[in-house]
């Protein structure tokens, strides 16, 4: 078996596993590529299918033609959207770059808080999130499965065990699991998939007229291109197969302190 | 072109013997850093007035940096010419084990490192006792710091020489010992001149003279079912193969009910249509005969089924914070049957660093954390499970307590009976007189063979009145039909018993008897009892023939069962004058995987009738109760 497909395989499993056990639960797609595969993933999985919610934190601050993207394929997939957003710090105004928030406050409000609120209201017990372990060091240590509290708290140093591929499905009233079917992709492993299954991503990643492209999105005023000539997805993977550059190197908000986003995350961001 | 071949490599070894500093090390000499990785994690050491530390790559957590310990499993990528790597950086400390364990399970090959200076110590025994517990064959042992020694041969020699005699205690033969440096890069990527003495490989070199190991082709099938989809008309059974190939076309047995079907199609989408799946692939499965199969049965071919016990032997270590303790219940998850689960027997408890057996007065009566045991396991419900060293993804399995996963363990050889068919039989001189009249002519005759159904739940549920409806609706249908009710047979067939444990049990085993016969007599035999404990349930199941049993489940709260009370027996059990009642001051154990579940607080009568009536229908063709 080829390596896409052992990837591929694996993330079936997870995902059908999360199916079964959690009842009320949901996939947060962020519109980026990763969890557009994600969410290919589960066509494969249910067969076709996408059982489940998606929810789209929306912090308003996205690139408008992500919305765009993402109206066409709700409507061509048949997906059943729910759309999260911290209306309370958006009328405030406090949100970065006008408000007084800094970078990770502001991820913190728009992200978090905004991911929390859609959880109470929905009740979702079980959250499929598309992040991978060589995106940044503390993702690295992800479960499979992974724990909040019900303050959403990561307790990062009290890690479930997880072997043979036997996940934490049960928990104390009031927790949430996080399921990461992604964590054992790469950059690469996620572009070269979209080559092979043609999957449809938003023309942001490729590079426009000026030699910029997108390699991560995230918030228009935290996400900066960055300067290639890739205008395919195998052009992509040859850029990325070269480059030493890190993927978030665009992402402004990781880079505010030495430990920015590990205590995000550990507050219960992504 | 980069090469797509992945292998997983974990590092473990005792604290501090330099594992991640390795990892640091190997990154950097082989190109893998991330641009500016080394220069921010110099600037964050001077900022903070540390030495630098190689370390600091895996240990990403501010706790992790400011103890310089590692805490947590992490994973890292990089390539070398042959294949890509994806290493699994451990921590080395005990009181992190269970973060240790769950980094070496995913891996197909090992560094063991040890610091030559501190030559082998606790957890370098245990981490070799783990690696061979979890299967890992492909080990090279890195002995560390040999800077600290003068880069003395004679000490590398010893080191190996103690390490190998350990091994050689628990079966395990490393392909290599290396001498290495990892601070300062020797005999990493590249070969050392400090070191000159040593002519074997360095660790890159080894890294790449591991092999990958593939899915088990070759071996019985096995194929847990994960899940019964039904988006559309189909049922679609998904799950992964475990070993072996399934085949459309294949006849299928289905542990433990000992179900069989044929394959009808192999379900994937976009993905080329083909009618195999090999070990490995997460597929779909349809089949040319509708039966009642759920998450947790074992396709399996039938030449070659698993075991299908309640009782079996395993090696287990244990993580949870709490012992592993006899007279306590938990939960086995294999592969994706899930168990209530309890000790028989510890047969042994073994300190993983020194292979001493443990000897405790209580040793006998539970496992301690990081502990090691031989013991005897029992399951409420029949296994169905392979011993680990045949077929590993279905002879391993954890231990869940209360809300953690919190041991795992494999299960090992002895001999155990094939198939169910010699046990529960009490006596070889009793046999069973089979008359001149066939099951099949009695079938023929009643145009439908004998079955039971049985209904179980709290007083009030509504088990009653379902069955007299139920028996209505098949006897129009012109079916051979009757029904056991509780409160009748123990006018006369029960008039001597009490409502104790002991004697409700007694009961039921009179009713299973009688419905058997029933049953065996060509009639649909409807039971309505209480039969509040599972493994009275269990034993009318078991004597009857598999998929002749069907468990329904009729299910309301107990507020629901109380508000109704026909019979006014709720009001006089809370005031006392009932003892031992049901769901009051006695258990009712409900059935883990029945065959139906009627929910009669949100069903009608009618509607719940409906619900039976198409699982019999559902068994068709073969079994064909088929109304
Ligand atoms: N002298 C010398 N020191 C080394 C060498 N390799 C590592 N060290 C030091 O040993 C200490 C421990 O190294 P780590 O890499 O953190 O050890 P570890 O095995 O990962 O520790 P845990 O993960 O906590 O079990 C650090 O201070 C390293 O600088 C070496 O080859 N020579
Ligand atoms: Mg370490």
């Amino acid at each position: 078996m080829d390596h896409l497909s052992k990837l591929e395989n694996q993330s079936i499993y997870i995902l059908r596993e999360a199916f079964n056990k959690f009842e009320h639960l949901a996939m947060l797609w962020s519109i980026g590529k990763d969890s557009t595969v994600l969410l290919w993933l589960a066509r494969k999985a249910f067969l076709g299918h996408v059982p489940f919610p998606l929810v789209h934190v929306d912090t308003s601050y996205k690139i408008p033609s992500m919305i765009e993207y993402r109206d066409r394929l709700v409507r061509e997939w048949k997906l059943q959207l729910v759309v999260g957003q911290n209306h309370a710090v958006l009328e405030a105004g406090t949100t970065f770059p006008n408000g007084r928030a800094t970078r990770v406050e502001c991820c913190g409000t728009l992200k978090k808080d905004a991911l929390q609120q859609v959880l109470a209201k929905h009740h979702y017990t079980g959250v499929i999130v598309g992040v991978r372990r060589d995106e940044e060091p503390t993702r690295a240590k992800e479960r499979y499965f992974s724990p909040r509290d019900k303050n959403m708290e990561w307790n990062v140093e009290d890690q479930p065990p997880e072997l043979w591929d036997q996940f934490k499905t049960d928990f104390a009233p009031g927790a949430h699991i996080r399921i990461h079917p992604l964590l054992h992709w790469t950059e690469v492993n996620v572009w070269e998939y979209i080559e092979r299954e043609n999957i449809p991503v938003i023309p942001l990643y490729f590079a426009n007229g000026e030699g910029l492209r997108y390699r991560s999105l995230g918030c228009a005023p935290c996400t900066a291109p960055i300067k290639s000539s890739a205008r395919t997805v195998s052009e992509i993977i040859t850029e990325l197969r070269q480059t030493r550059t890190p993927e978030r190197s665009g992402r402004a908000q990781d880079q505010e302190s030495e430990d920015a986003f590990e205590k995000l995350r550990r507050d219960g961001y992504m | 072109m980069t090469p797509t071949e992945q292998l997983k490599i974990v590092i473990v070894g005792h604290v501090d013997h330099g594992k991640s500093t390795l990892v640091g090390r190997l990154f950097h000499d082989t190109g893998s850093l991330p641009e500016g990785k080394l220069e921010q994690l110099r600037r964050v050491a001077e900022r903070r007035g540390v030495p630098f530390e190689w370390a600091n790559l895996m240990d990403a957590l501010q706790s992790e940096r400011d103890q310089n310990i590692t805490i947590d499993t992490a994973q890292i990528w990089f390539h070398t010419a042959r294949r890509q790597y994806v290493i699994i950086d451990a921590p080395g400390h005990k009181e992190f084990l269970k973060n240790m364990v769950t980094g070496a399970a995913q891996a197909e090959a090992a560094l063991l490192v040890i610091d030559a200076h501190e030559g082998v110590q606790e957890n370098s025994r245990r981490h070799g006792y783990l690696l061979h517990l979890l299967g890992i064959r492909q080990v090279a042992v890195l002995v560390n710091k040999l800077d600290l020694e003068n880069y003395s041969a004679a000490r590398f020699q010893q080191v190996e020489n103690d390490y190998r005699a350990w091994l050689k205690t628990i079966g395990l033969e490393p392909r290599v010992f290396i001498p290495i440096v990892a601070r300062d890069g020797d005999n990493i990527a590249t070969r050392s001149g400090k070191l000159g003495w040593y002519d074997g490989p360095t660790v890159l070199e080894a890294l790449d003279g591991f092999s990958a190991t593939d899915r088990p082709d070759h071996q019985p099938l096995r194929m847990p079912i994960q899940d019964v989809y039904r988006f559309d008309h189909r049922r679609i059974l998904a799950g992964r193969v475990e070993a072996g190939v399934i085949q459309v076309g294949d006849k299928i047995v289905f542990s433990p009910t000992d179900k069989t079907s044929t394959v009808k199609t192999i379900e994937r989408w976009n993905a080329p249509a083909t009618d195999r799946a090999a070990a490995g692939e997460s597929i779909g499965i349809t089949l040319t005969e509708q039966i009642f199969v759920a998450r947790g049965a074992v396709a399996a071919h039938e030449a070659a089924p698993p075991y299908e016990l309640s009782r079996f032997k395993a090696r287990l270590f244990w993580l949870g914070k709490r012992p592993f303790a006899k007279g306590r219940n938990y939960k086995l998850k294999l592969a994706t049957q899930e168990l209530e689960c309890f000790i028989e027997s510890v047969d042994q408890v073994i300190d993983a660093s020194s292979l001493a057996v443990v000897s405790r007065k209580e040793h006998e009566l539970f496992v301690g954390r990081h502990e090691v045991a031989e013991l005897t396991l029992r399951t409420r419900k029949p296994l169905a499970f392979d011993v680990h060293a045949d077929i590993a993804p279905t002879g391993r399995f954890v231990i869940v307590d209360e809300f953690d996963v919190a041991g795992g363990g494999i299960i090992i050889g002895d001999n155990y009976p094939r198939r169910t068919h010699d046990a529960g039989t009490k006596s070889d001189n009793i046999f069973w007189s089979r008359g001149k009249v066939t099951p099949q002519q009695r079938a023929a005759r009643h145009g439908h063979p004998g079955c039971v159904i049985w209904l179980t739940g709290l007083s009030s549920s509504g088990k009653s009145t379902i069955a007299t409806e139920l028996e209505r609706e098949l006897f129009n249908l012109g079916r051979s039909v009757y029904v056991l009710d509780g409160d009748n047979i123990r006018h006369g067939l029960g008039s001597d018993l009490g409502f104790s444990p002991k004697d409700r049990a007694e009961n039921i085993r009179r009713v299973a008897e009688v419905a058997k016969l029933f049953a065996d007599a060509g009639v649909i035999c409807i039971t309505a009892f209480i039969s509040p404990y599972r493994a009275d349930r269990d034993f009318a199941r078991k004597i009857m023939p598999a998929g002749r049993f069907i468990e329904v489940h009729v299910n309301a709260p107990i507020e629901v069962c109380e508000r109704r009370d026909p019979k006014g027996l709720y009001a006089k059990a809370r005031a006392k004058e009932i003892k031992e009642f049901t769901g009051i001051s006695a258990p009712y154990e409900p059935p883990l995987h029945p065959e139906i579940e009627l929910r009669t607080d949100q069903l009608s009568v009618s509607e719940s009738v409906a619900r039976v009536l198409e699982h019999l229908q559902l068994q068709d063709d073969s079994s064909a109760i088929s109304i």
